[in-house]
């Protein structure tokens, strides 16, 4: 484990724990720069989805991995994000203005679902962001008007401040400045007293009322920003797709997306983005795999959910903490070698402890 | 003599058929300790949690500062300046003790969420000064080398001080002890009364608590209320209510009982 | 005449989701796990049936029993190999379990050739029966199918069984005592991590026969699971942790979404179920027959 020699509380509120930590992020970005020169346009083209689904799983992960809530609904938010930004660049809204409306947009409807939050914990609330994320998908189905039904929507090219963003290469820029931002927003939010909230009301609730935490408030903050975020992300992707469908944002969407941030790792920045990577890394290399498996079990259409069942299932028995729990512990076994102990990343269970009575 | 810090008057409660608490009144004047002490069910921690509103009376009221409390959240009840421990330690568990502490300034917070969003300067300097009072704490109870751990992995007797630590980082004017003696060693025990000791003397805080350990009762409190049941038995200094023919029976055991 | 025709459609289609709730309800108040696998357990079910009648020739009785013993085993199986291990783990790393035990049993049986891409009909010997009642003189019989009428017999018979085995048996006594409280059970000598298996295999057992039940109307096919999600509405209606609540709250739903595919605009019968859990969580977040519980600090 590394030691931080710290002399000033400073340092402990820095985005960079120390000039190691800003070495390499420094190098990660650079390389992140350099990508779109580097690699071929489908890499680029499968980055710009890793980066589109980190804002979204960014926002789940603000919500059930930094808050402690549920939402089995989330795909609703990223439709009306999608929706919003097709629909009022239609109209001729800038990308700016546009994009930033998505984020209200989705934001204001993450309140509305964030209401049962206030009066129920746990399963009903899963429930009813359930019934929430269907409600709105048959909403934007019906409301052709403007969504173009189940014919679908369109979009026009990209443009900003002037410049059309017609290639893959620009478009990854676009995505990576935003999924940057959002990151540093997230950060932040983290480091301040309104992620200590966060945090607070998901370890317990009542103790955080007696600390003077408005708990209603904070939930409406959480499902707000959650929804917001994932807007942005909706929005993000109407422009890669160009092509918009309510099916897009169906309940096994929201499934999916629950299960990048679990495979990712709850609780952590890092655990968004490396879930992101896995969801369409895995989806890659099934179909790279189709070509040399037997055609027996290559050809088959369950071949997707049953590898990312059982990826799933591997990971919830074997590796709870995540691809970034997983990575942690490698990172400290290199680190400390050869004083690693098996049992240092243990977390306590608790058998005790009744859901019901939270 | 200033008036009184908190007024209880009449309060009760109960679950279901069953009286937690019945018609119990009482008043805490600024700067002392003042103990609950009653076999268990009789009601101690129901009145903890009838003064922090997170049960509400079904007759009576809580006056604080003059103020009646009663019909506030539990939320505007720590904004007043009340602060509690709970019995089965309610720390979050997964965030370090530091952290813990934090949370503990809160209501001292003056920005909004999206100010927090942008880290604007004055979060910046809220957040120094936040740091520079959770310190003042962790050196008050000697937690310094707890600092960066999660609460998850640490002993009992540990969390227990980080639990006191908590809300005394909200600086309150009235904080609730409950049972900040069970499962503590005989030297740790030694050690809460010593800083029980130094947050009325030293932070002027005045305490209410409850507790089951008569010695720690005697040594730290200014006045002692006996319960059993739900209703009051006796109140007075901790030697008075310890000679109490009444409380004796119900809860302390006299020389009769072998 | 069509409004009480659609009434005991509902009525049918709500005995599914109160099946299915009450697999749910069950697995719920003895370990305090929600199954999002319960529909895809249903499928299962759907597909063991259609096994035996179909491929083993066995008759439709024999192939009904034989289904319900297997899934029995089945969920049994599933609790101790992959829920156990998560003993003390968060609520919501069991649910991420289920989940993908779910997508794990849709893929798998999308895999078997032949078999799991189409639909199929699973050959009840009752199909394309119907029975006319007349009500009253002089009006339009009454047309029950034999389906229908299938589904709810059965499921009275079996909330009957299950109601006098909870009440009046020891095992059953038993399941009760650890769904309330697994430490004092265990201090009293009941096995309760047998007892948690064994109302895994029931659960299973439960919705395995709701899936055959269901299969003459939807036929069977892998994604018949999905009617499942319908029945979380369904248990959160009559309160999460009640049994009849489960049944009550099925046919409330059930009830509610034949009248809406009706009397309402179209799109609406798809979300009735939904607007009818938002409205319950509004109006009685504990549900019908829940109780409200909170934590003593």
């Amino acid at each position: 484990m590394r030691f931080y020699f710290r002399t000033r509380y400073e340092q402990d509120l820095r985005l960079f724990k120390d000039n190691g930590q800003k070495f390499w992020y420094g190098l990660l970005v650079i390389v992140l720069l350099l990508a779109p020169w580097l690699l071929p346009e489908y890499f680029i083209s499968q980055l710009v989805f890793i980066w589109i689904y980190s804002v979204v799983g960014l926002g789940l992960m603000l919500l059930v991995g930094y808050t402690g809530q549920i939402s089995m609904g989330h795909a609703a938010f990223l439709a009306m994000g999608a929706y919003t930004e097709a629909y009022l660049q239609s109209k001729g809204w800038p990308f700016v203005l546009s994009l930033a409306s998505a984020a209200v947009v989705s934001g204001l409807t993450g309140v509305v679902v964030g209401l049962p939050a206030l009066r129920v914990r746990g399963m009903y609330l899963a429930i009813a962001t359930l019934a929430f994320g269907f409600i709105v998908e048959e909403a934007v189905t019906r409301a052709d008007g403007i969504t173009g039904g189940n014919t679908g929507m369109t979009l026009g090219s990209l443009e900003i401040f002037g410049l059309t963003i017609d290639s893959e290469q620009r478009f990854y820029y676009v995505s990576l400045a935003v999924l940057t931002l959002c990151i540093l927003g997230v950060m932040n939010l983290m480091r301040s007293p309104t992620g200590r909230a966060f945090v607070a009301i998901r370890d317990s609730e009542i103790s955080a009322q007696s600390m003077g935490i408005n708990l209603a408030r904070y939930k409406t903050i959480a499902f707000a920003l959650s929804a917001a975020l994932a807007g942005v992300a909706g929005a993000l992707y109407a422009h890669k797709l160009r092509f918009l469908s309510p099916e897009q944002f169906s309940f096994l969407q929201s499934i999916e997306l629950l299960i990048m941030i679990v495979i990712g790792g709850l609780g952590s920045i890092h655990g968004a983005i490396f879930g992101a990577a896995f969801w369409i890394l895995a989806q890659q290399f099934i179909v790279t795999a189709k070509d040399w498996l037997p055609a027996a079990i290559g050809q088959q259409t369950g071949l997707q959910p049953t590898v990312f069942g059982i990826f799933l299932v591997a990971f919830v028995l074997f590796e709870p903490l995540g691809l970034y729990g997983r990575w942690l512990k490698i990172r400290t076994y290199l680190e400390i070698f050869p004083f690693y102990r098996k049992g240092m990343f243990k977390r306590q269970k608790s058998y005790i402890k009744s859901e019901r009575l939270k | 003599m200033s008036a009184p810090l908190l007024q209880a008057q009449n309060l009760s409660v109960q679950f279901g058929g069953l009286r937690a608490v019945s018609d119990v009144s009482f008043e805490i004047w600024p700067h002392e300790v003042f103990s609950l002490i009653g076999p268990n069910g009789a009601g101690k921690t129901t009145i903890f949690n009838l003064i922090s509103n997170l049960y509400k009376p079904a007759a009576g009221r809580v006056i604080f500062q003059g103020e009646t409390i009663s019909h506030l959240a539990p939320y505007e009840i720590a904004r007043l300046g009340i602060a509690r421990t709970f019995q089965n330690i309610e720390l979050f568990e997964h965030a370090t003790v530091l952290q813990n502490l934090l949370v503990g300034r809160h209501c001292q917070r003056h920005s909004s969420w999206w100010q927090d969003l942008l880290f604007t300067p004055r979060v910046h300097r809220t957040e120094l000064q936040f740091r520079r009072h959770a310190e003042e704490v962790i050196e008050f109870l000697d937690l310094q080398h707890y600092r960066d751990s999660m609460v998850v992995g640490l002993p009992y007797g540990v969390r227990k001080v980080v639990e006191l630590g908590r809300a005394l980082a909200m600086q309150p004017k009235l904080l609730l002890l409950d049972e900040p003696s069970s499962g503590l060693n005989v030297e740790e025990t030694e050690e809460m009364g010593f800083w029980i000791d130094d947050i009325k003397n030293d932070l002027g805080i005045t305490v209410i608590m409850v507790e089951h350990d008569m010695g720690l009762v005697s040594r730290v409190s200014d006045r002692v209320l006996a319960l059993n049941q739900g209703e009051v038995l006796a109140l007075g200094t901790a030697a008075e209510v310890q000679a109490h023919p009444g409380v004796i029976e119900a809860y302390l055991g006299g020389v009769d009982d072998e | 005449m069509q409004f009480l025709q659609l009434v005991i459609s509902g009525i049918a289609q709500g005995c599914i989701y109160g099946l299915i709730a009450l697999g749910f309800v069950l697995i719920y108040k003895a370990t305090e796990t929600i199954n999002f696998a319960q529909g895809d357990l249903m499928m299962l079910g759907g597909f063991l049936g259609l096994s035996f009648m179909v491929v083993l020739g066995m008759p439709f009785w024999g192939a009904f029993l034989s289904t319900l013993a297997v899934m029995l085993l089945f969920g049994m199986l599933m609790e101790r190999a992959l829920l156990r291990p998560l003993l003390g783990q968060p609520a919501f790393t069991v649910v991420m379990l289920t989940i993908g035990i779910g997508y794990l049993a849709r893929g798998l049986v999308t895999m078997i050739p032949g078999w799991g891409t189409e639909t199929h009909t699973l050959p009840v010997p009752y199909k394309d029966d119907v029975l006319r009642i007349v009500i009253g003189s002089g009006n339009e019989p009454l047309v029950l199918s034999m389906e229908h009428l299938a589904i709810i017999v059965v499921t009275a018979f079996l909330i009957a069984i299950l109601f006098l085995f909870f009440r009046y048996t020891k095992l059953g006594i038993a399941m009760q005592a650890t769904s309330q409280n697994q430490l004092g059970a265990f201090y009293m000598g009941i096995p309760v991590r047998r007892i948690n298996m064994l109302v895994w295999g029931i659960s299973a057992a439960v919705s395995a026969c709701a899936g055959l039940l269901l299969a003459p109307i939807t036929f069977v096919h892998v994604n018949m699971g999905y009617i499942g999600l319908k029945a979380f509405p369904a248990a959160v209606v009559g309160g999460f942790g009640s049994i009849p609540g489960a049944l009550v709250g099925g046919l409330i739903v059930g009830i509610v979404e034949s009248l809406s595919g009706f009397y309402l605009p179209e799109g609406f019968k798809d979300i009735a179920a939904y607007v009818v859990v938002l409205a319950m969580l509004v109006v009685l977040p504990e549900g019908l027959f829940g109780e409200k519980m909170k934590k003593k600090v």
